[in-house]
């Protein structure tokens, strides 16, 4: 027998059993000690019941509340289950594809029925699904965009819808990583503490 | 559209702290290999000491190339055996998630490509992690791979440094298991705690405990895949692996919640392959030469940064007019814009490391073509973690060969000559990637079973997605273009075999040329010895691996990228 295959085997079960198990053991013991919330997943809850995670968005479609990005996630059946965190994932289809325009042309009459009154050019992020299916973000336009409908399904003034997306707005991290956007959960969680529901 | 400011500092930072880490990187991993790790192996080297005697291994005992290159192949079998054997028998063990989420079936021929792809450090995933894997599977079994290939990765390529660095005749490369050892428990696991550490505390998950069937907002029912995400998060970037917790892999939120996650994530990948052009440089006594490796692998690095942004900054133009301007985000995700998505699609794409943010398999014709030309380049632009200098060193030995021609000078590199030996280890080397995707892509564009596997788009963005499955197997990088639908015996095995040439055929002739190096005597330096620090050295590296990779692919690059581009107009 090659004088290295014990090496091989006992390297393998040591490192199973030091970086397999030990680590992440240790690990987890110190991320729920320093950081209790963010390693359980960032739940929030509302009245003592969670109500969802604060990194995955939520399939939002009344007119009273802000909108996230499409999602291309699937159910267990494989038929499309908008936001399913169960099954992370993007369409994968390529810009050139005719089922992408088919889709983002839907996506945009949806848009411009559910407020007739906004004429202006709709973001890119409210009718491209994002690649994790997940995104519980929008850009500050696309928040900007709902803002007229959001406001008049509310019955509130368009100032105060707005001065909430300004309130809820994430810049980019240390000033300049990434760019600056709103979770649409904490918006709309937000929306309906001012109206006390 | 004009690059903005702010994408433009992200990048610059990210080069810049790159140059920064490169001298303590390469300092600290010359330390590890060499002599003592300070600090970390007072309190962790009598676990080392133990575990060789577990192993019956000697560390201070040389190994010659051809016991280092059973080394490396035997550790790899033992963990693609493990992970097989771990794979199979997951429906019998306990924990969460519960067998009623896992809906994809764990069949032989996916377990055979999974154990595979992930000893080899490729991590291409023909499967998703939440529908899939227990979390006792993705703990003990992925997270382990992840230190095993990065580990034997790194040993491999401090064996080639040595290969070089040696003054006088020997077989002695250093001692295998030793290396492996000391570059898991001096660098890997330390940093990977620590960076797991950061990752939790920005919102990446880190529990144990089943899938949450939770109430919306506003009514309905919403399942979250929770698990020890940050675990495997971080040594999938250390170890240049890049296969993630959960089917998303970079893009979803709860692996890699922000922006500041993803660029320290993209560093990781990075730095400890840049840091090794100091160790060679150091260990061969030719600092300039490390230094030259380094600027060629930055000068590719920046070339495809200016690339994917520009071909990604473009509005699609089929997309219909009542949409904003702006870059196209099917695929993409919010909180990294543009140039967090740019970075990570470069830095995975040469890093040997799938672990993009964003899904390839929406990218633009000629953005996605960056990305393949990245891998098709055999990841040199810092590369895999070991394996990237080797890469990068293969093609300093063709260049000098090249160059030897052109001057009439016989060719050599740092003082070892470069002789008919030397240059055809290296020519097989640059022809394995080649050979291995040509032929595979054609098989599989020929045949009914590789063409199922076209599931989304039509015309040339099909072969594109043909050819870039086995150009990211064949570099061990592991990204997909997930309009192709891998899960299949036919792609799973196909692709498993272009992995295994792709990390042990390019192993085997790394070791036999670093054992043809030490066995010569290292010659002084003289007015007639290669200028190899200089910049028209590095520029003749530079167009020597640009032009390798060019003929041996620009068909298919026309084929694929180009006439999808060209057909959208």
């Amino acid at each position: 027998m090659n004088p290295q295959v014990r090496p091989a085997i006992i390297a393998f079960l040591a490192l199973s059993v030091l970086t397999g198990v030990t680590y992440p053991l240790v690990l987890g013991g110190l991320a729920w000690m320093a950081f209790p919330d963010q390693a359980g997943g960032s739940l929030i809850r509302k009245n003592g019941r969670v109500v969802g995670s604060m990194l995955i968005g939520q399939d939002f479609t009344d007119p009273g509340d802000f909108w996230g990005r499409p999602s291309a996630t699937a159910g267990p059946d494989a038929k499309p289950l908008p936001y399913n965190g169960a099954n992370s994932g993007g369409s994968n289809l390529s810009p050139g594809n005719p089922d992408l325009r088919q889709a983002v042309e839907a996506r945009v009459v949806a848009l411009q029925a559910a407020d007739s009154e906004q004429r202006g050019p709709i973001p890119m992020d409210l009718v491209t699904a994002s690649g994790s299916g997940l995104d519980p973000h929008i850009s500050l336009e696309a928040a900007g965009y709902q803002v007229h409908r959001v406001a008049k399904a509310r019955g509130l003034s368009q100032t105060q819808v707005q001065a909430l997306v300004r309130r809820q707005t994430e810049r980019p991290q240390l000033g300049f990583l990434g760019d600056g956007r709103v979770n649409v959960l904490k918006l709309n969680l937000a929306l309906d503490a001012i109206q006390g529901k | 559209m004009p690059m903005a400011p702010l994408d433009f500092a992200q990048y610059a930072l990210f080069l810049i702290l790159v140059l920064l880490a490169t001298v303590p990187a390469g300092r600290y991993l010359e330390r590890i290999f060499t002599g003592d790790a300070g600090f970390l192996e007072r309190v962790l080297g009598p676990l080392e000491k133990r575990i060789y005697q577990f192993m019956g291994v000697d560390p201070k005992a040389g190994m010659g190339w051809k016991e280092q290159a059973w080394a490396f192949s035997l550790a790899g079998l033992a963990g693609a055996a493990g992970l097989f054997a771990l794979l199979m028998v997951q429906q019998f063990l306990p924990g969460p998630p519960s067998a009623k989420f896992l809906s994809t079936p764990m069949t032989w021929d996916l377990a055979l490509n999974t154990a595979v792809s992930f000893a080899t450090g490729t991590t291409w995933q023909a499967y998703s992690g939440e529908t899939t894997l227990r979390h006792a599977v993705q703990m003990v079994g992925m997270v382990t791979q992840g230190f095993l290939a990065g580990g034997t990765g790194l040993a491999l390529g401090m064996a080639f440094i040595r290969g070089f660095a040696s003054r006088k005749e020997t077989q002695d490369l250093g001692n295998f298991w030793s290396d492996f050892i000391r570059g898991v428990l001096y660098l890997l696991l330390p940093l990977a705690l620590l960076l797991a550490l950061v990752l939790v505390g920005q919102g990446t998950v880190m529990a144990f405990r089943d899938h949450l069937a939770l109430t919306p907002l506003r009514g309905g029912s919403q399942l979250l895949a929770l698990g020890p995400a940050a675990a495997l998060e971080s040594i999938k970037n250390l170890g240049t692996n890049g296969g993630g917790f959960f089917g998303a892999n970079g893009a979803h939120p709860l692996a890699n919640p922000t922006p500041l996650t993803n660029f320290l994530g993209m560093l990781a990948i990075v730095v400890l392959p840049a840091g090794l052009t100091h160790t060679f440089g150091r260990m061969t006594r030719r600092r300039d030469a490390g230094w030259m490796l380094f600027a060629v692998m930055t000068l590719l690095f920046t070339l495809g940064l200016g690339g994917l942004h520009l071909a990604e900054a473009a509005r699609p133009s089929a997309l219909p007019l009542a949409v904003a301007s702006g870059p196209n985000l099917e695929g993409k995700e919010v909180r990294f814009g543009l140039a967090q998505t740019v970075l990570a699609g470069v830095a995975t794409s040469n890093g040997a490391c799938g672990s993009s943010a964003a899904q390839p398999g929406s990218f633009s014709p000629l953005g996605g073509g960056v990305l393949l030309f990245n891998m098709l380049l055999g990841e040199v632009a810092y590369g895999g973690l070991g394996t990237g200098l080797v890469g990068m060193l293969m093609a300093a030995v063709i260049a000098v060969f090249l160059g030897g021609l052109m001057i009439g000078r016989s060719p050599e590199y740092l003082g070892k000559a470069v002789r008919a030996k030397e240059v055809r280890l290296a020519i097989v080397y640059a022809l394995i990637m080649p050979l291995t995707v040509l032929v595979l892509a054609a098989v599989a564009v020929s045949t009914g079973a590789g063409r199922a596997g076209f599931s989304s788009n039509p015309g040339p963005r099909q072969f594109t997605e043909v050819v870039f499955a086995y150009a990211s197997c064949a570099a061990n990088n592991g990204q997909a273009m997930g309009g192709l639908s891998a899960n299949s015996p036919f792609w799973n095995l196909t692709t498993a075999l272009a992995m295994l040439l792709g990390r042990f055929g390019t192993a085997a002739l790394a070791f036999a040329l670093a054992g043809a190096l030490s066995s010569q005597r290292r010659r002084p330096r003289s007015a007639g010895s290669m200028p190899v620090g200089s910049p028209l050295f590095g520029g003749l590296l530079f167009f020597t691996v640009i032009v390798v990779t060019g003929l041996s692919f620009l068909p298919v690059l026309v084929l694929g990228p180009v006439a999808e581009c060209l057909s959208m107009r």
